[in-house]
């Protein structure tokens, strides 16, 4: 196994294996939950040290729900966490406490996820409060050099978010993501609410910071340039499973899954001479609550199958080193190429 | 564009909102010409004024912060500013269709989408209630809403989000307008359902030959819908031309800061983007000079922005092609 420079091996860092988390939902009133929302039912991830896993998808696919049971904002119904070689999945708050120091999370909107009575010194100092480092002058010099290192003027210390524009409230939100040099931060959508302009600064000051910290983000995004530009694996999310992972050239140069490819046909180009054939998906998602039986995917895909067919599962395969995906006659074009093998 | 093709023709369109902090120009002069047919995008960054602008033409200015301070909208030989309000109203809907970002709140979530669709058919044309419904069910048909007989006795939050924006291009599209103003009209839908979307629009307009109003901060969308485009930066038209003008020869330096930073599926992977270094100016210290010169890259800009003329003059704009205009301002445009 190889092992990174600072003692970590490959594996170590984020191992996720076949992680589920099903919401209860209740229907009436007088009922009790019988059915679940499968917002994500079995994913397997992991993250190496210093890399950037792109996590692509469409709303509701369960993407944002990985994100945040990895970071044990909830808690997984069923499956592995593994993070630094320990088992998080089942930690209590208090006993997640020491690993909050190694992942951190910056989300979408910044003017949500801030607090808007605690001026920016606050907002960032508080994770030294929490895990208790540093005295006062400690703290002090460390939220000037954390905005400095974002971007911000050290005058911004004593402001409050209100008076920062959305491109600025996300510097201050990496800020204290960053405070702990943490070895994972969980990204969630983090450019999606910013103009062009401003998109492109925050996603070199992530890169920037990566280089120099040695970071690993899990970026997740519906925007599959922003995460082809920042990303070294990509894994794209199709109601709650993962269909297709692979390094970032080598899924947009040879998408096999039938949802990938159509997801790449309809982003849209800034080159009115470039005319494409967009490949148009027949339907709707369908509920991750009550999903059809099988291969998720198979009523959608432009190869079509019958009923029978569509409702026996995929497999999940490593096609060529790194490069996964989910094997159903449904989603893959040369599925008997593949399953031959 | 010859001038009997035009359909629409804004002229120094100026549009104000009174605010807490004083009295802000969200729309500081904008013109263009819209030719019968076609698709026009108006594409800029949030606050740049593409939105007022389409309110504007519409006249649906939140009243009373919001005003047009001066400035004509020609549409068919009216002027759509001087025109009493009923005459307005019989005008959006039935010859101005407009199609809003947020379904969910552009529909009314206590009315079956049937009843909503057909409550703007016979307003305009007069139809009784029957023949509207199934007027209704025709055009639901159009927008490749499937068992559309089912769908018209359904309420918007049963529909997903894909189909309640095919509801709301049903509605703008029911009574055949000749004009459609979309404003980012599949910003809040999945890529997949945009596509559907803007390929629905695309046909749709092909086969009623009305003209269409796309405004969108996606430059993506601009190049595969559009065939002119308006640049907005600050309130003010930055640059306007054809859409292979503006894409392959942009003029202004705000057009080529915003082409270069967006990254996309054939730029080099985990290497920096080019961005356009400072931000928009606030709403309250809107310069009277080039609005972009602070962030402009030009060598020599400190010395526009010391001098008198900065402060004072406005700068027009001027044609460097046919149909391609460019603020007149050599800091913030392309060196020639």
């Amino acid at each position: 196994m190889v092992t990174s420079a600072d003692g970590l091996s490959e594996a170590q860092l984020l191992d996720v294996k076949g992680l589920k988390v099903h919401f209860p939902v209740k229907e009436g009133v007088f009922s009790r939950a019988k059915k679940f929302c499968k917002a994500v039912d079995g994913v397997d991830l992991r993250i190496r040290p210093g890399e950037t896993y792109g996590l692509v998808g469409e709303s509701g696919c369960g993407k944002s729900t990985l994100g945040k049971a990895i970071c044990r904002l909830l808690k997984p119904t069923q499956g592995e966490i593994r993070f630094l070689g320990q088992e998080i999945g089942n930690l209590s708050r208090a006993a997640m406490r020491p690993f909050r120091r190694d992942m951190q999370i910056v989300f979408q909107d910044p003017a949500e996820s801030l607090n808007s009575r605690h001026t920016v010194r606050e907002i960032i100092e508080e994770p030294f409060i929490i895990q208790k480092i540093g005295d006062q002058a400690f703290r002090s010099a460390k939220v000037e050099e954390l905005l400095d290192k974002v971007g911000l003027e050290s005058k911004a210390a004593d402001r409050y978010p209100f008076e920062f524009s959305g491109g600025q409230r996300q510097r201050i939100g990496i800020a204290r993501a960053i405070a702990l040099e943490p070895k994972l931060i969980i990204c969630d959508e983090p450019v999606s609410a910013l103009d062009v302009s401003v998109q492109s600064q925050i996603l070199n000051l992530l890169m920037d910071l990566q280089k120099e910290l040695g970071v690993s983000y899990l970026f997740i995004a519906h925007d599959l340039a922003v995460v082809r530009v920042i990303s070294d694996r990509i894994g794209v999310m199709y109601l709650g499973k993962l269909v297709e992972e692979a390094p970032g050239d080598e899924l947009f140069d040879n998408p096999v899954h039938e949802y990938t490819k159509a997801l790449l046909s309809a982003i849209p180009t800034p080159d009115p001479s470039r005319k494409h054939e967009r490949i148009v998906l027949r339907g709707d998602v369908p509920s991750p609550i009550d999903p059809p039986p099988g291969c998720a995917f198979a009523r959608r895909s432009p190869i079509e199958v019958s009923e029978e067919v569509a409702s026996q599962e995929g497999r999940y395969e490593e096609i060529s080193p790194g490069h996964w995906v989910e094997l159903h006659p449904a989603t893959v074009a040369d599925y008997d190429r593949y399953s031959s093998r | 564009m010859g001038a009997s093709d035009i359909l629409l023709s804004v002229e120094g369109l100026r549009t104000a909102f009174d605010t807490d902090a004083g009295r802000v120009t969200a729309v500081d002069g904008v013109s263009f010409d819209l030719a019968a047919g076609s698709t026009l995008g108006i594409v800029g960054e949030s606050g740049c004024g593409k939105s007022v602008t389409a309110m504007s033409i519409m006249r649906l200015l939140p009243r009373p912060a919001g005003e047009i301070i001066s400035g004509r909208v020609q549409f068919e030989g009216e002027d759509l500013i001087q025109v009493p309000d009923e005459r307005m109203q019989a005008i959006r809907g039935n010859e101005i269709g407009i199609i809003f970002q947020e379904p969910m709140t552009a529909l009314n979530p206590v009315h079956k989408v049937g009843r909503q669709i057909a409550e703007s058919i016979s307003i305009h044309e007069g139809l009784n209630r029957k023949d509207a419904l199934d007027r209704a069910v025709e055009i639901l048909r159009t927008v490749g809403i499937p068992a559309p007989e089912v769908r018209i006795d359904e309420y918007p939050h049963q529909l997903s989000g894909g189909m309640r924006q095919r509801v709301v291009i049903a509605i703008a599209l029911a009574c055949r307008p000749k004009l459609v103003i979309a404003d980012e009209p599949t910003t809040a839908l999945d890529v997949t359902v945009q596509a559907q979307i803007l390929e629905l629009l695309q046909s749709l307009q092909k086969e009623l030959g009305m003209a269409v109003i796309m405004i969108t901060h996606d430059l993506g969308v601009i190049a595969e819908t559009c065939s002119d485009v308006v640049v907005m930066y600050a309130g003010r038209v930055a640059e306007r031309g054809s859409v292979s003008q503006i894409f392959d020869n942009p003029q202004h330096l705000y057009t080529v800061g915003m082409l270069n930073s967006i990254p996309r599926l054939d730029s080099p992977r985990k290497q920096r983007l080019k961005t356009i270094d400072g931000h928009v100016p606030g709403l309250m210290e809107m310069p009277v000079g080039a609005r972009f010169a602070p962030r402009s890259p030009h060598p020599r800009v400190a010395e526009y922005l010391n001098s008198a003329s900065f402060k004072e003059e406005r700068p027009g704009m001027i044609e460097v092609d046919t149909g391609h205009w460019v603020e007149d301002c050599s800091y913030v445009r392309v060196e020639q």
